[in-house]
């Protein structure tokens, strides 16, 4: 017990003793993986209102595809991603490998699905009979997409917390694609695995508890969209 | 006069030969409907019989497998947003958004850029107009069905629209609410001169909303015109049944004096105050609630009602608070409804004999052709 008591101690000291290499860290964290999250609610949104919207032969093709994708292990998007960026891949010319920019690749790959296949869900929620009558008030399309995701915002948001939830904590993709550089791509789930082998544990806690409040405050976020209200009364 | 002048307008809403198929299903099989401008026309139906597929797709809400849809004489798409903005809709639910009354009906308004000075003004307006005054700043999300209902069809009206699609919108509510908002509705409708189409299951309804009927079974329009007609001289036996009658008889002419019609009828004679001349073949038919009933050897009041008839029960069948009964004489049948009291007084049983009195008025009757 001995072990956790002093490892959460140093974790604490560590936090608060303004040391400069904790908050860099957590700062690149929050930068990497909310990128990726802007960019993945940017490329799943659309398809997620597509899949959610229309109707059409192979829908469910598609669909299974992207839930399939919601469960792709990380260190095998960080193996593609690392091949491709590698000198010899087809991006290598771009010289992103070991950058931030080569991480939020990855995970924009792994937070894509998550959006696109959350938020699929609930857009297809909204009745289609709403979207009838937006357009027999003389809704455009994007007029009526608007309105559409206004009414489904609680499962949008929903979908984008999942996309971040699901990248934050994620190890395998960053460290292949960022190789946990200090001071240059070192993450908090990479900086884990690396003081965990050092056995530096106090140091591994401090993150450890930092990636656990921020998985505390979007797993709360999500569960009270989910509780908040009921829809479509009538 | 400048006979080239003299040009009919086209229809204000037409569709040509709309087929509209479902996973090899045909749905809708119509080769032609056409309102006319300002009028409106009520397509009844039951569940199923493509009446709201239509409308979906007169509405440019839905492309059909086939065939076009004209606005004033020229053919329109459902991407035509132009054309689609001419259009306002009132469906079986209101769906209204989230936030005030007001936000609600003046959503339209918004998609089309209007000012929001403009807009309070509108929006006023037109809630003066569905008995809502004042209820600008009430939460949709509180209102009553019947209110609900109101607010829709101001959001619809506010636009000011050419072409007004309702489809069922009373069909949520309860007989009694029904009843009043479709006069109500009528009423409004009538004071907006708009074109309007209404998709119902109720005949009633349809009866009180519309200048003229269409009756969809199974995707095609099996009767059209007047309530009057369409409701009270059923063409086949399915609109009969439809429309809780007997299919229309048929008979000739054979005297016609001082507004009156004698009509032979499968060997019994109705009077009528249909004019046609004398030889015509005729179709005719009666309301059932126009029909009394007198026990056979009842002794008659003397009365304006010109047609008595010895009759036998066939069936008698209870239907809401009255009771159906089915009569024939010779080849003519048709139907007399009667209290549930005035049934057990007369204990009507099916061979029963009785007499069946109504007015040569309540006689509805055209020409077979």
């Amino acid at each position: 017990m001995h072990v956790y008591v002093q490892a959460i101690v140093d974790a604490f000291a560590l936090l608060f003793s303004g040391s400069g290499e904790v908050w860099p860290v957590i700062g690149l964290s929050l930068a990497v993986s909310g990128t990726a999250t802007l960019i993945a609610t940017a490329i799943g949104l659309p398809i997620g209102y597509f899949l959610g919207m229309s109707r059409f032969a192979g829908r469910g093709s598609l669909i299974l595809l992207v839930n399939t994708a919601m469960g792709w292990p990380p260190v095998v998007v960080g193996l593609f991603v690392y091949m491709a960026l590698s000198r010899t891949g087809p991006l290598g010319d771009l010289a992103l490998l070991f950058t931030p920019q080569a991480m939020v690749i990855a995970q924009v790959i792994l937070a894509a699905p998550l959006v696109a296949g959350v938020s699929t869900a609930a857009i297809a929620s909204v009745p289609r009979d709403l979207r009838l009558q937006l357009r027999a008030l003389g809704a455009s399309r994007a007029q009526e997409a608007v309105e559409v995701l206004k009414e489904s915002r609680r499962g949008v948001m929903a979908a984008v917390i999942a996309g971040f939830g699901g990248i934050i904590s994620e190890v395998g993709a960053v460290s292949i694609v960022g190789g946990n550089i200090q001071g240059s791509t070192r993450v908090m789930t990479t900086a884990i695995v690396f003081n965990v082998n050092r056995g530096e544990f106090g140091l591994a806690m401090a993150w450890g508890m930092v990636l656990l409040g921020i998985a505390l405050v979007a797993n709360g976020a999500l569960t009270m969209l989910q509780q908040a209200g009921t829809r479509y009364e009538r | 006069m400048n006979d080239s002048a003299v040009v009919s307008a086209p229809p204000a809403v037409c569709a040509e030969d709309i087929r509209v198929i479902y996973r090899g299903r045909t749905v809708v099989d119509v080769q032609s409907v056409a309102l006319a401008s300002g009028e409106t026309y009520a397509l009844l139906g039951a569940s199923g019989a493509g009446k709201s597929t239509l409308l979906r797709v007169l509405g440019l809400l839905e492309r059909p497998s086939r065939g076009r849809v004209l606005f004033d004489g020229s053919p329109v798409a459902a991407r035509d947003l132009v054309a689609r903005r001419r259009i306002a809709a009132v469906f079986q639910k209101p769906y209204l958004l989230r936030g005030t009354v007001a936000h609600n009906v003046a959503y339209g308004l918004r998609l089309r850029g209007m000012k929001s000075a403009e807009r309070a003004v509108r929006v006023s307006a037109v809630l003066d107009r569905v008995g809502l005054s004042g209820w600008q700043s009430r939460s949709a999300l509180t209102l009553s069905g019947g209110e609900a209902q109101r607010v829709a069809l101001a959001r619809a009206l506010v636009l000011e629209p050419s072409f007004l699609l309702l489809d069922e919108p009373l069909s949520y509510m309860d007989p009694l609410l029904k009843r009043s908002l479709s006069v109500e509705f009528a009423a409004i409708l009538a004071g907006a001169h708009v074109t309007s189409l209404y998709v119902t299951h109720d005949q009633d309804e349809a009866a009180v909303m519309a200048d003229r009927i269409g009756v969809m079974r199974d995707g095609r329009l099996v009767a059209e015109g007047d309530p009057d007609t369409v409701l009270g001289l059923p063409a086949d036996e399915w609109v009969a049944a439809f429309v809780g009658m007997e299919p229309a008889l048929r008979g000739r002419i054979v005297a016609s004096d001082d507004g009156l019609s004698r009509v032979e009828c499968d060997g019994s004679t109705v009077y009528s105050t249909v004019e046609l001349p004398v030889g015509t073949r005729v179709m005719l038919a009666v309301r059932p609630e126009d029909v009394t009933l007198y026990e056979a050897d009842a002794v008659l009041p003397t009365g304006s009602a010109r047609n008595r008839l010895d009759v036998v029960v066939l069936e008698v069948r209870p239907q809401g608070g009255s009771v159906l009964v089915t009569l024939q004489r010779g080849g003519v049948r048709f139907a007399a409804a009667v209290s549930r009291a005035a049934a057990s007084e007369l204990a009507l049983a099916p061979g029963r004999h009785a007499v069946a009195v109504f007015k040569a008025t309540a006689v509805r009757m055209r020409s077979e052709n």
